[in-house]
């Protein structure tokens, strides 16, 4: 009886490993083709071989990118886009997340349909409008035009998210906080922000990789070679003559870096902080 | 009291006028644009011309229920916009279906015991972190049919190579191949979360009376999942639906032949590359109209307050 249990835990371990082994390969695949072509030299880039690393590999579309390409004027954009929509996307989405959390003020749950709507508009159609109203605000052609397009596209997923974590905290902490005299504003800051962590981690995430990975509204709203994000820098790689695949290949790698560390580090909070809703145990 | 209740209005004011600005604004812009003959040709000075657009839209729906029953079939399969209509559909339910199946089944896998987790799921959401377009331009070369991975692995082991863009179907295929593997990764971690959640003790004590693992995946942890599944799926229909980069970037604007193309493409390209933006306007409008819809009937259908 005993030795019959263990093979069948056995073979339980042996078919969860192979569905597990098999989700993880349709998932790496991708990633691995990408290394692939960037390790291709110039010459060889449609090849039809089938080998991860391509024979005479060599490191030269890096060293492209690195030296020949502006590509650390594009990060140098890319970084001040992208943390300046974290930033302010977490101060508002924290502040307005608690509000549609704690607040019973009549046009509540209008509140929260209309953030859900936002998301049903076809977001392009959005682009042309928005062009001429950031045209008359001189917002065309800056940085911080741009930031502001991505905080609107970052705030109602972000908004959403801290609102079910805060659901999910004890309205009592923040009133005993409250009758110890703190003000609402310090009974917030000091009590409910702190137990929201990995939901403002999140938040932040959400919003630097909106930032880190928008293309659309960027090339709407940025002419100026100077002010090129990443992924605009890694379209002008695309040129009507020829495609540097494995240049772009490098260049997709490295922009990919810093976001997948990002994402392994926070790992944590990925999975307590995305509370779409909340499971009451 | 009513101060505190004037502070948390005040925490929803920032939102809302970044919301009102970038989001409504245009919105309501763009349903001034659809009241207009706003194209090519009237490029410079668009004159309102009514509901014209919306007529139009109208009689494309209403076009093969003119006809005799007897050809509705015909009428409905050669009908543009229905093609299209139930492209859209057939695309957003396809992907969440695998989506959820996907993404539930490896939550499951991963909230057991097993040596090296972290690894697995620090490497199963690899999809999600790398950017959309990067991926998508990626997934478009794996499809290549002549040095594409996908044909020469088919190759390998015999098999006729798959005319990825040039047939209808395959074309639909591709985009959703790679719009899978986007997607799979946010429910994992969301199901993954939900399930930590899951008190044990109802495990025991269902094993104690005798549910076997089928019954206890039913009974107990599908509808304890529902409160966080419920949400992602009105999300991932939403998200789905107007997905417009996958099948931009992977079909190359619809290839073959603007043959794939789904409610959001054919309105990006009615607008940026033939100009008819009042026609697009319009017909967005209408997209909108139908997630409204879509949203409402989940709404009905769980019982559940999704919002």
């Amino acid at each position: 009886m005993n030795s019959r249990r263990r093979v069948a835990k056995a073979w339980e371990m042996v078919w969860v490993h192979a569905l597990v082994w098999l989700l993880v390969l349709f998932a790496v695949f991708p990633v691995l083709q990408v290394i692939g072509i960037s390790l291709r030299p110039g010459d060889k880039l449609y090849s039809t071989k089938l080998e991860l690393v391509p024979p005479h590999a060599t490191l030269a579309a890096y060293r492209i990118m690195l030296t020949e390409k502006p590509f650390f004027h594009w990060l140098g954009n890319s970084l001040l886009v992208s943390l300046a929509t974290a930033l302010i996307g977490v101060a508002l989405a924290s502040l307005g997340g608690f509000a549609l959390s704690r607040g019973r003020f009549r046009g509540r749950g209008g509140v929260l349909q209309g953030i859900l709507m936002t998301q049903m508009f076809p977001a392009t159609m959005l682009l042309l409008p928005l062009y001429l109203l950031m045209r008359k605000l001189h917002l065309v052609d800056t940085l911080g035009g741009v930031v502001i397009a991505y905080v609107a596209t970052a705030l109602p997923f972000c908004i959403w998210t801290m609102k079910g974590y805060y659901d999910t905290i004890p309205a009592a902490l923040n009133e005993a906080a409250l009758i110890d005299g703190c003000t609402p504003l310090s009974a917030f800051m000091r009590v409910t922000l702190p137990l929201s962590a990995p939901a403002l981690v999140i938040t932040a995430l959400f919003s630097f990789m909106t930032g880190w990975s928008e293309f659309m509204v960027a090339r709407v709203l940025l002419a100026s070679q100077d002010l090129m994000t990443l992924p605009l820098g890694l379209e002008s790689l695309f040129t009507t003559y020829q495609t540097e695949w494995a240049n772009y290949a490098a260049g997709s790698l490295l922009v990919c870096i810093p976001v997948v560390a990002l994402f392994l580090a926070l790992n944590k909070f990925l999975i307590s902080g995305l509370t779409l809703g909340s499971v009451k145990g | 009291m009513n101060g505190r209740r004037g502070l948390v209005l005040w925490f929803l004011l920032p939102s809302l006028l970044v919301l009102a600005g970038v989001v409504a604004y245009p919105f309501v812009f763009n349903l001034w644009i659809s009241l207009t003959n706003w194209n090519m040709f009237h490029f410079q000075h668009p004159q309102f011309q009514g509901l014209g657009h919306f007529a139009k839209i109208a009689r494309m729906i209403g076009e093969p229920f003119a006809r005799p029953l007897s050809q509705w079939p015909a009428a409905f399969a050669g009908n543009e916009f229905y093609r299209i209509f139930g492209k859209t559909f057939a695309w957003t339910a396809v992907n969440l279906v695998f989506h959820f199946t996907l993404g539930l089944g490896a939550a499951l896998l991963l909230n057991r015991k097993l040596p090296a987790r972290g690894l697995y799921r620090a490497l199963l959401i690899l999809p999600w972190a790398m950017p959309q377009y990067i991926s998508a331009l990626t997934w478009r070369g794996m499809f290549n049919t002549e040095y594409g991975v996908i044909n020469q692995l088919l190759a390998k082991v015999g098999a006729a190579p798959i005319p990825w863009f040039s047939s209808e179907f395959w074309a639909f295929m591709a985009p959703t191949i790679t719009n899978i593997w986007l997607g799979f990764p946010f429910i994992m971690v969301i199901a993954l979360g939900g399930l930590q959640s899951i008190p044990q003790e109802l495990y025991e004590a269902a094993r104690i009376d005798g549910a076997g693992p089928v019954r206890r995946f039913f009974h107990i942890t599908l509808p304890m999942l529902k409160p966080v599944l419920l949400p992602a799926l009105v999300l991932g229909t939403i998200w789905t639906f107007n997905n417009l980069n996958v099948i931009w970037l992977v079909t190359d604007q619809g290839l073959p032949a603007d043959k794939t193309h789904i409610l959001v493409t054919y309105v990006y390209k009615a607008a940026f590359f033939y100009y008819r933006y009042g026609y697009a306007a319009a017909f967005s409008v209408f997209i909108f109209l139908v997630l409204m819809f879509i949203v409402r009937g989940y709404d009905r259908v769980a019982k559940q307050e999704v919002y």
